[in-house]
């Protein structure tokens, strides 16, 4: 999937597009989540987060593990120091109506596979 | 073996504006180094990791990183008020953080196991006097 079939398919709204766009950009992989430990705890480079999370710290969560696009869900607007930080640091912002689950499901529907997450041991209750 | 001061930056308690600046900081140098990037990754996750820890759990602190041919060391040291049971904190989803810094995307109780994965070594010492001393070593290796 490439980044203008992203946008088409969640009906995504454009926050902030930087240097080196390209409607071919191919998204590899994507995560889901609303919580900075789990996005931190991806084995693997991931393309894209999807997150209801909107303050600064979720892009910078996204710098350190190397994601380029964030897309919030249930269409949250971002502060302004978000989009601030994502535009020093080039990373993609957009937002998209659906809820999280729908969006990583149509997404999910049209090729983006899961990729495992480091497993962790649940604690024994 | 005779390592080499690269960073060392203060961490406010409570500055999320901030907070994370010198984990970016340090990613910066090291990809300068020309260190590969999965150690670069790991070395983020962990200084963030730990630097957020500082930002919401701590009175203020700093992080210090030094390299040598063969690692990275990472450390990370607090003024208090310290962890009080260390082996709880290693806990997965143990967390005392508040519904306010929840709402941020923090708490979720996974940081401390997130460092722990991916330090080749890990030592923590805390104290209510002597505040909270991680170092962690990354093998370049
Ligand atoms: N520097 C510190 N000073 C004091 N307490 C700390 C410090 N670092 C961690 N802790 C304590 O250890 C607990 C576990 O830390 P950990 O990083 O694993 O989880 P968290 O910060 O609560 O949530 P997460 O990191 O998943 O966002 C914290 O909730 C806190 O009680
Ligand atoms: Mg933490």
């Amino acid at each position: 999937m490439n980044l203008k079939e992203l946008k088409t398919l969640l009906k995504a709204d454009i926050i902030f597009e930087g240097q080196g766009y390209s409607d071919d950009f191919e998204i590899l992989n994507a995560c889901g989540a609303d919580l900075m430990s789990d996005v931190l705890a991806f084995s693997n480079e991931k393309t894209l987060l999807l997150t209801g999370l909107t303050n600064p710290q979720v892009v910078r969560t996204a710098e350190m593990v190397g994601i380029k696009i964030i897309v919030f869900v249930r269409g949250k607007d971002p502060q302004i120091e978000t989009v601030a930080l994502a535009n020093q640091l080039d990373i993609f912002l957009y937002s998209t109506a659906k809820p999280l689950f729908e969006a990583c499901g149509i997404l999910y529907k049209y090729g983006i596979g899961p990729e495992e997450m480091n497993y962790i041991e649940p604690p024994n209750i | 073996m005779q390592k080499q001061q690269i960073m060392c930056k203060e961490i406010e308690s409570f500055d999320f504006q901030s907070g994370g600046e010198a984990s970016s900081n340090l990613k910066n140098i090291l990809r300068k180094l020309g260190v590969n990037s999965d150690l670069v990754r790991k070395t983020s996750i962990v200084t963030y990791e730990l630097e957020m820890n500082v930002v919401i759990h701590s009175l203020g602190g700093e992080i210090t990183a030094l390299i040598s041919e063969e690692e990275l060391e990472i450390r990370v040291d607090d003024v208090g008020p310290g962890i009080e049971d260390l082996d709880k904190a290693f806990t997965p989803g143990y967390s005392t953080a508040s519904n306010e810094i929840r709402e941020m995307g923090f708490g979720a109780g996974m940081g401390l196991v997130n460092v722990k994965r991916y330090a080749d070594k890990l030592t923590i010492e805390s104290s209510k006097e002597n505040g909270t001393h991680v170092k962690v070593l990354i093998k370049l290796f």
